[in-house]
C-alpha cells in the first residue's frame, strides 16, 4: 500500500499538477539552453528554471508532505529562499566574466589590427 | 539593545531558520536557535563593511517582494514563450543602460537580486562614472519602457525601504 493512494483527490490533483507544469519549466529552461544562438541569450533560459520550475516542484513537495504527513512541513521555503539569494550571484558573476572576455577579446583583436597596420 | 541584537530581523530569520531546519517547535530548539540568532549577527559584525541594514519600513518590503513574485512568474510564462515559439535570430536581445539613484548598499544588493531573479533580465555592472545600471535584456522591445518599469517597481520602493524617507508622504499607497 503505497501513501500516494491514501491522498484525497483534491492533493492527488494539485500536487500532479504542480510536479507536471515545474517539469515542463524545467525543461523549457534546458531547451533554451539548447536553442538559444548567443551566450548572453542562453543565461536566460536557466533563470525559469530555478524561479517557476524550481518554486512548483517545491511547493508541491509541501503539499504532498503536509497532506501525506498530517503535519505542516514547510522546510522547503528555507530551499526557495536559498536558492533565490545564490542564483542570481551565479548569474551575475557569468555574465560579467563573458562581458570581460568579449572586452578583453576585442581589445587584443584592436592592439592585433594596430600592428598589422604598422 | 543595540549591542546585543544588532539587526533584530535578522536575528528572527535566524531562528526561524533554526526551527524549520530542525522542523520542531520543542522549546529546546527554541532555546538554540535563540542563542544562534543572537551569537551569529554578533561574530559576523565584523565582516559587514558596511554594517547591517537598517530597513525603515519592513511592511513596504514585504510589498515589493510579492509584486516581485508575480513579476517573475509573469516573466517565466514570457521567456517560456519565446524560447518555445520564436526563432533564436528574431529575439531581440540588447544591452540597455538605467540611470540610478539608489546609492544604500544594501538596496544595490537586493535590487540585483530581484533584477537577476526575473527571467529577461540579468544585471551586468553600474557604470562608475555616471552610477548606470548595465543590463542584458533578453527580448527588448522598448528602451524607455524597461528604464521606467524598473526605476517606478523596483528602484523607488527599495529607496522607501532602505533610505530615510525625505517625503514621508510620497509614494504612500501606490
Amino acid at each position: 500500500m503505497n501513501i500516494a493512494e491514501t491522498l484525497p483527490w483534491w492533493a492527488a490533483l494539485s500536487v500532479a499538477f504542480l510536479l507536471v507544469l515545474g517539469g515542463l519549466v524545467a525543461l523549457t529552461g534546458a531547451l533554451g539552453l539548447l536553442r538559444l544562438g548567443t551566450f548572453y541569450q542562453r543565461i536566460h533560459g536557466p533563470a525559469i528554471t530555478v524561479t517557476l520550475g524550481a518554486g512548483c516542484i517545491l511547493i508541491a513537495s509541501m503539499v504532498y508532505f503536509t497532506v501525506a504527513q498530517s503535519r505542516l512541513v514547510i522546510h522547503e521555503l528555507l530551499i526557495s529562499v536559498f536558492v533565490l539569494m545564490t542564483a542570481p550571484v551565479v548569474a551575475m558573476m557569468i555574465m560579467r566574466a563573458a562581458v570581460y572576455r568579449d572586452l578583453r577579446k576585442e581589445h587584443a583583436d584592436e592592439a592585433g589590427d594596430g600592428a598589422a597596420d604598422a | 539593545m543595540k549591542r546585543w541584537l544588532p539587526s533584530p530581523i535578522l536575528s528572527i530569520c535566524l531562528l526561524l531558520m533554526w526551527l524549520m531546519l530542525n522542523q520542531s517547535v520543542e522549546p529546546a530548539h527554541w532555546l538554540l536557535g535563540g542563542v544562534l540568532g543572537i551569537a551569529a549577527p554578533m561574530l559576523a559584525r565584523p565582516l559587514q563593511p558596511h554594517g547591517y541594514a537598517h530597513i525603515a519600513r519592513p511592511l513596504a518590503l514585504f510589498r515589493l517582494l510579492w509584486l516581485s513574485l508575480i513579476e517573475i512568474v509573469r516573466s517565466c510564462f514570457n521567456v517560456s514563450q519565446i524560447i518555445l515559439f520564436r526563432r533564436s535570430e528574431g529575439v531581440n536581445s540588447q544591452f540597455i543602460r538605467v540611470p540610478l539613484d539608489l546609492h544604500s548598499p544594501h538596496g544595490l544588493a537586493l535590487l540585483s537580486c530581484l533584477i537577476n531573479s526575473t527571467p529577461g533580465t540579468v544585471w551586468v555592472e553600474i557604470l562608475p562614472d555616471t552610477h548606470e545600471l548595465l543590463l542584458h535584456v533578453f527580448d527588448l522591445h522598448d528602451e524607455q519602457w524597461w528604464i521606467d518599469t524598473i526605476k517606478s517597481h523596483y528602484e523607488q520602493p527599495i529607496i522607501e525601504v532602505f533610505e530615510q524617507p525625505r517625503h514621508p508622504k510620497q509614494g504612500e499607497g501606490t
